[in-house]
């Protein structure tokens, strides 16, 4: 499947929910998602089915003022 | 006769009962302060600590992906138990993603709905886009989110963002970063004087001199990063910023004295032996 995760193509094989791509990604800790502009909530990672094409952003919370 | 000063004063000057307010939260602390520009998340959780803050700003970027996994995060230095988390939009230059932003925070920060609101004109100034931030603020207020919005020195349009709905406004004392203290003191305590929400001075203290002035001008607190992860000592300044902070309010509590053009004796003239 091919993705745009956080600006960067990105090819993945055996992904399909939001949390299959958080553990593909080797992501740990507290993260929000978006895909194509819409919010997925943390406890739709495991139903949410991912698309090919889909815009992914993966945030969290970093020093800021 | 000082045993009965306590009690001839108003509730809210009773020490330890002079609280600020924000969003139904009563906090002692009227500092609060960013996490940016600190060396590291050992000096950020250090100075913050020193600066007494109880409300402290995030920002909200993509997780790097592929880096370690034992990397350190900002929220392990910077606990949501211990602090008001509260982020913002920086780097937001128009409302849509400042908005995709506070959504991406409330999601993230499991649906706590404070934000820093700030939608930024030009990168050479970071000045606020006014319009663009009157329709973000317009657009968070209906979606619930308890808004403190960044906004320039005007009196009338923090009059705006408050009949808007927004929880507090935050005027700038002079350009995000630059240190150069409160440039226009008369309009920050005209914004105090028309103000029914809490005012805080966000971005352009640079030192704790600063902070003072803006607490003696009436305003309910201070927002401030660099003055502080600037400092040749961050975790000494934001100390000075603490106590700076407690003097100013004091003082505006206590009301200061006239400005007199001439000499006033402390001294009585009357009873001189020389004369």
């Amino acid at each position: 499947m091919n993705l745009l995760v956080n600006g960067e193509q990105t090819s993945l094989a055996n992904v399909a929910t939001v949390s299959d791509l958080i553990s593909a990604l080797d992501i740990e800790g507290n993260v929000a998602v978006e895909i194509n502009r819409e919010i997925v909530s943390r406890s739709a990672f495991e139903n949410h089915h991912l698309a090919d094409g889909d815009k992914i952003e993966i945030v969290t919370a970093i020093g800021g003022g | 006769m000082n045993s009965s000063v306590s009690s001839v004063l108003p509730v809210a000057e009773q020490p330890g009962e002079d609280t600020l307010t924000v969003a139904g939260k009563a906090y002692t602390s009227r500092l609060l302060v960013g996490t940016g520009k600190y060396r590291d998340l050992e000096e950020t959780g250090r100075a913050i600590e020193a600066s007494g803050a109880e409300i402290v700003t995030v920002a909200i970027r993509r997780t790097n992906i592929g880096q370690a996994k034992d990397e350190p995060n900002l929220l392990d230095y910077v606990s949501p138990d211990k602090y008001t988390i509260l982020p913002n939009t920086a780097g937001c230059f128009d409302a849509d993603s400042a908005l995709r932003t506070c959504r991406l925070a409330r999601e993230l920060l499991g649906g706590h709905d404070l934000v820093k609101l700030e939608v930024l004109g030009d990168k050479k100034t970071l000045f606020p886009d006014i319009p663009e931030t009157l329709k973000a603020a317009e657009i968070l207020v209906r979606e619930d989110f308890k808004v403190m919005v960044y906004t320039n020195d005007d009196p009338i349009m923090a009059l705006r963002f408050e009949e808007m709905g927004c929880i507090a406004v935050m005027p700038l004392a002079a350009p995000i970063g630059s240190g150069l203290g409160i440039r226009n003191p008369y309009n920050i305590r005209t914004i105090v004087e028309n103000a029914g929400v809490p005012i805080l001075v966000d971005a352009g203290v640079g030192t704790a001199s600063d902070a003072a002035i803006a607490m003696e001008l009436g305003c309910d607190g201070v927002l401030m990063n660099t003055a502080i992860a600037e400092a040749k000592n961050p975790v000494l300044m934001a100390s000075a910023m603490k106590k700076a902070i407690e003097a100013g309010r004091e003082a505006y509590l206590a009301g200061r004295m006239p400005r007199r053009a001439y000499a006033s004796a402390s001294s009585p003239i009357d009873g001189t032996f020389f004369s």
